[in-house]
């Protein structure tokens, strides 16, 4: 099986941890990585702000750069949310016949990690150890777009050491939204004071999720308060085992 | 007030971001709609839940929805034909003007100068009180978070319940203050108990009932086989406007029509499940036409497009015409949930006013409603017809952009970020000179390995929020490094 890895522009710039992550999972359970380097964005920011023709290049460029691999795997449940549902959206509106039918050929080949993990390799228990207290929120992207159910919590329980606490109200949006926390910042604080004070009162130390955009939101507003709660991408649990960088 | 021509949308309302600003720092507001929609969302949850086929159920509303709006053409004429034959008058308006002065001269015609309402959202589209006023006619609402909104001088913030953003304490107020200037005065000694408000809304509507000769509903639905109209309510009071009075006006957007009066089956059980989380409201009125001895003697259909018609033309934003007006949407919203109702400016706030409203009033009368949203896909999940509300906000947007691109000579702030961030996204080599530029630029506001406050067009994003110095190696770096040259 030839896996790609798709980091996203957003995780290379600000979260490379996340994406080294990825690499020694999937090496660790005996894969072979692959990065394209032609790789850049999936257009999402274009997209959900409303600039659809600013997209058009970027939705060619995913199709072309990621044709041929068996999978496309990537630590971001919203951007491939985005080139699962939207793709197809911006090759239908600007594109050609031809942009469509590598976007039908390569979107369905592209899983968010959990996803992958649990459906693709069959796999659960990864091996990880990773001695804290854990809260798990699921993304709005991850839990409604991409409907990944409990796959990451499945594969949380696995991990050795962790003791996982209940987020309450964990389907609620935490407010990043992307572009709405600059438009509607008032709207987005309001939302995030929730989401925060849901995670103090879990006791979790850490806080997980499948992106790390609403994680950089959430964790932005933690840290601003000195909270003690750090926030980790799941793949960067799922990768831990005690032994080198967690 | 002031309102965009077809009555939607209120010219005093900032756009959204500014007028949520407002709701957000109103502790009272904000302690009301949490509590009120949290109750719902529960209620809803806990009837939607119990039924093993609601999937089905919301799959088969939606396919009804979607085939009777592709040949909406023939089931107005059908509806039109049925309600003729039954002995009522059908009337065609184009926009709201057009609605308000047919009902204004059927008003007049019976010599009355006073209505009783129904509870409709159509009515309060067009701003039919408004227009009767004019006309020298006056419309008293009857269902009762109507009439809190109506004697308060205040303005509905939600689909189902206009008061929500009231609680008792202020409701006790405005009765107090407020019903004698319309009728039979609140009692001096009337508490906030919700019994006690209640019985004094039915004293003061029960003069109204027993007196009206005219009545102005909204309808739920109207079907196109028999001529048959409904309204599905929970207090009485719609059944008493549509039972008591001689005359009866129902004003109906044209998408409520359904083909089948077996089509009901679908719609009776998702419609209460949906909105008041109850298994079955407590009143469904229906009539056709008119029975003599039974009811009104006179019964007047208008049938309203104000903006449908060119709304069904797009192919994407159509399916916010299927919207049965449950609010299930409003509840289930964490955008709602903080600002409530009000700070969309518009008749129908919330998930669904934020597609619906732009469509009906054009997207340039409402562009920042489109993006009051973070795309979170609670609405689409609670829906009971799946309107899936992210793909018309997102395409919405896309309209909002697309007009501002035609009609403004010099491109935005945002516009100008945009055309940037798609070259440097455009080629790797790019977006690697960017990030390198980045981490420059990160090393030299970060303070301990983090960014605080900035000023400029970021400080909505860190006023509240420390940000991460971006890492001064990316991933392709590490790539690079540790695994081509490896």
């Amino acid at each position: 099986m030839r896996i790609a890895l798709f980091i996203t522009c957003f995780n290379d710039t600000l979260y490379p941890s996340t994406g080294r992550a990825v690499v020694r999972l999937l090496e660790r359970l005996g894969h072979t990585v692959e990065f394209p380097v032609g790789q850049t964005c999936c257009g999402q920011m274009h997209f959900n702000t409303g600039y659809r023709p600013e997209a058009l290049p970027l939705v060619r460029r995913f199709a072309e750069v990621f044709a041929g691999y068996d999978a496309v795997v990537s630590p971001s449940a919203s951007c491939v949310g985005m080139v699962r549902d939207s793709h197809r959206v911006v090759a239908g509106q600007y594109g050609d016949p031809g942009l469509c039918a590598a976007v039908d050929a390569v979107a369905p080949r592209v899983y968010e990690l959990s996803e992958f993990l649990v459906d693709v390799l069959g796999v659960s228990d990864v091996g990880a150890f990773y001695p804290h207290k854990v809260a798990y929120h699921p993304t709005c992207h991850s839990l409604r777009m991409l409907r990944v159910g409990d796959k990451p919590l499945r594969l949380l329980r696995a991990v050795r050491g962790i003791e996982l606490v209940e987020l309450a109200q964990a389907d609620s949006c935490c407010g990043f939204g992307g572009t709405f926390a600059l438009k509607n910042a008032g709207t987005s604080v309001a939302m995030l004071e929730d989401k925060m004070r849901c995670v103090g009162e879990s006791g979790a130390q850490v806080l997980s999720a499948a992106d790390n955009s609403c994680l950089m939101h959430i964790g932005g507003g933690l840290h601003r308060l000195r909270s003690g709660v750090r926030v980790v991408h799941l793949a960067e649990i799922l990768a831990a085992t005690g032994e080198g960088p967690a | 007030m002031t309102t965009t021509p077809n009555g939607l949308v209120w010219l005093d309302t900032p756009a959204f971001p500014r007028a949520a600003r407002a709701a957000l720092a109103d502790t009272a507001l904000r302690a009301n709609l949490k509590h009120a929609t949290g109750t719902i969302r529960d209620k809803r949850l806990a009837v939607t839940g119990e039924l093993t086929d609601w999937e089905q159920l919301r799959d088969a509303g939606a396919a009804l929805k979607r085939r009777t709006l592709r040949h909406l053409d023939r089931y107005l004429v059908e509806l039109e034909a049925s309600v003729t034959r039954a002995g009522g008058t059908v009337h065609w308006a184009g926009d709201a003007a057009e609605a308000n002065r047919i009902v204004a001269g059927l008003v007049e015609a019976t010599g009355e100068c006073e209505v009783v309402k129904v509870k409709s959202m159509a009515t309060q589209e067009i701003g039919l009180n408004e227009a009767l006023a004019e006309a020298g006619i006056t419309a008293y609402e009857t269902d009762l978070a109507e009439l809190i909104v109506q004697l308060g001088r205040d303005r509905p913030s939600h689909i189902l319940v206009p008061a929500i953003h009231r609680n008792r304490g202020e409701i006790r107020e405005i009765f107090r203050r407020e019903m004698g200037r319309w009728g039979r005065p609140a009692p001096d000694d009337l508490t906030d108990d919700p019994r006690a408000l209640a019985e004094a809304a039915r004293l003061h509507l029960r003069e109204k009932f027993l007196r009206a000769k005219v009545a102005v509903s909204g309808a739920n639905f109207a079907i196109a086989a028999t001529g048959t109209v409904g309204v599905v309510e929970s207090e009485g009071n719609g059944r008493m406007c549509l039972t008591l009075p001689r005359t009866l006006i129902t004003v109906m957007g044209i998408e409520k029509v359904l083909p089948l009066w077996s089509d009901l089956e679908v719609f009776l059980q998702l419609l209460p499940r949906s909105s008041t989380g109850e298994r079955m409201n407590p009143y469904t009125s229906t009539w056709t036409g008119i029975t003599p001895g039974d009811g009104p003697r006179d019964f007047h259909l208008v049938l309203l497009d104000n903006g449908r018609t060119a709304t069904l033309a797009d192919t994407v934003g159509r399916q916010a015409l299927a919207c049965i007006r449950c609010s299930a949407c409003l509840n289930v919203c964490p955008v709602y949930e903080r600002t409530g109702g009000h700070a969309y400016g518009s008749v129908y706030p919330g998930p669904i006013g934020a597609v619906l409203t732009p469509q009906l009033v054009g997207v340039e009368h409402a562009a920042s409603l489109p993006f009051a949203s973070t795309l979170c896909g609670a609405c689409y999940d609670a829906c009971p017809v799946k309107i899936n509300i992210p793909e018309v906000l997102a395409h919405l947007r896309a309209e909002v952009v697309e007009h501002k691109r035609r009609t403004h000579t010099l491109p935005s702030a945002e516009a100008l970020v945009m055309k940037a961030a798609a070259g440097v996204l455009a080629t790797p080599r790019r977006l690697a000179a960017a990030q390198k530029a980045a981490a420059l630029a990160g090393r030299l506001v970060a303070r301990d390995g983090g960014i605080g406050r900035l000023p400029g067009p970021l400080h909505g994003w860190t006023d509240t929020r420390d940000t991460p110095q971006p890492p001064a190696e990316t991933f392709r770096g590490w790539w690079h490094k540790n695994r081509e040259q490896s």
